[in-house]
């Protein structure tokens, strides 16, 4: 079906006209395109039915309001309420992806002096006594990978110096990272601000970290999980075997001492905890008729701990 | 929260590579949890701006990320200003707002 037009277009009133101009309208289209007056006319009966939609919309106030709000479409359908990026960025919430993570942007003093000149400043008062230069903010976005076993990278600085940010092991999401020397030029001999960078550590596909500890969901077969075998799982450091125990189930949390966060200052190295999912995959004709066969020795029903429904 | 799976059924002509490329890239930020991602209303937003800049506006792949640290940084820039218009309202006496506003009128009358 075609997507229906703005009913307003379609009466041919205005988006602010009275319910007797809307009323008025709608009778002289009815009249026009009625197909009892166009026998034969699929156009007319088409024409007739948007307008009888549209004046059904536009007549009830109620429903000409929600309309207006945007919460229902044109065809009475409820529109979810749709808010653009700007509305959120604009928001305090918008800080997700400003340049200094969720925390309020501050004013550094280079910005205040910007804003209210040297007024303020000592120089004014004629004070030419060394002044450190100011700390400059940057943030750069680090791979997990990168956080976690350390890294080197490349930063370009909007005056076109480039600086190697190492990320040491172990980073975390918000660290910020403090290169001497690096920020503003200090003004009458004094030394330079540093450079501070915010490390912000993206998301990955596999890996998540809680502390010095890495969790993982680990796919298994069914065959894998009843009878124990050799899997290989994936470690920030690389791939490792290991074997699943018999008798696992999803849920079941494999831990591999040592394969988390590698040691960094005086923490050591954390856990990777590879957390069992089973999978059955497409079953066959054998494990269907299997099961129709199997009276399990320890049945239980693993909804035993649900509420009852209402 | 929002799940990978819902956001990809809200968004029509979403594709979940596409999605998890963008994510990888950091052009989108949702929480990692253990289980899968987890999308708060800013990123479905921001996801279906992207989309909307690649497929509808032409924006390719390799000049989003131009195009996403400019927005990023105007926005950062737009909620500075409110922060400032707040601090004027809150401490800047009545008189002294009323001379401000005639002198950004003026300016604007007389570019």
């Amino acid at each position: 079906m075609a997507k229906p037009e703005d009913p307003y277009q379609t009466l041919g009133v205005a988006r602010d006209a009275s319910q007797a101009q809307i009323r008025s309208a709608y009778r002289k289209l009815a009249k026009q395109h009625h197909p009892d007056l166009n026998p034969g006319s699929k156009a007319a009966e088409a024409r007739f039915k948007l307008v009888s939609a549209a004046n059904e919309l536009l007549s009830d106030p109620e429903k000409r309001g929600r309309f207006d709000r945007g919460e229902i479409d044109a065809s009475g359908q409820e529109a979810p309420p749709r808010h653009s990026y700007r509305e959120h960025a604009e928001a305090a919430g918008g800080r997700r992806y400003g340049a200094h993570g969720a925390q309020p942007e501050s004013w550094s003093q280079a910005d205040i002096d910007d804003m209210f000149g040297s007024m303020f400043t000592d120089e004014a008062r004629g004070d030419t006594r060394p002044r450190r230069g100011h700390d400059e903010r940057y943030v750069l976005t680090a791979a997990f990978l990168d956080a976690v076993n350390g890294a080197v990278r490349r930063l370009t600085l909007p005056d076109g110096r480039t600086l190697d940010v190492k990320i040491p092991v172990g980073t975390t999401d918000g660290q910020v990272l403090r290169l001497r020397g690096q920020g503003g030029p200090g003004r009458h001999g004094g030394p330079a601000g540093d450079a501070l960078i915010e490390i912000r550590v993206a998301a990955h596909p596999l890996f998540v970290r809680d502390g010095q500890n890495i969790s993982l969901e680990l796919p298994v077969r069914l065959s894998e999980a009843v009878l124990g075998g050799p899997v290989e799982i994936p470690t920030p450091g690389g791939v490792v075997r290991m074997r699943v125990p018999p008798h696992s189930d999803t849920g079941t949390e494999l831990r591999l001492r040592g394969r988390g966060v590698p040691a960094h200052g005086t923490l050591p190295a954390g856990d990777l905890r590879a957390k069992l999912r089973v999978v059955i995959g497409r079953p066959d004709a054998a494990l269907e008729a299997f099961l129709r066969d199997w009276k399990p020795e320890h049945d239980s029903d693993p909804r035993a701990a649900m509420e009852e429904g209402p | 929260m929002i799940s990978i799976e819902m956001v990809i059924t809200r968004i029509p002509g979403l594709r979940r590579d596409d999605l998890e490329r963008w994510i990888g890239n950091a052009w989108v930020r949702p929480d990692a949890q253990a289980g899968g991602y987890m999308f708060q209303e800013i990123d479905v937003a921001r996801v279906r701006l992207i989309l909307e800049l690649r497929d509808e506006m032409e924006v390719d792949e390799h000049a989003l990320p131009v195009v996403l640290a400019l927005l990023d940084q105007l926005y950062d820039t737009r909620r500075r200003m409110h922060d400032l218009f707040d601090a004027l309202r809150r401490t800047v006496p009545a008189d002294l707002q009323t001379t401000l506003a005639a002198t950004l009128e003026g300016q604007r009358r007389d570019p």
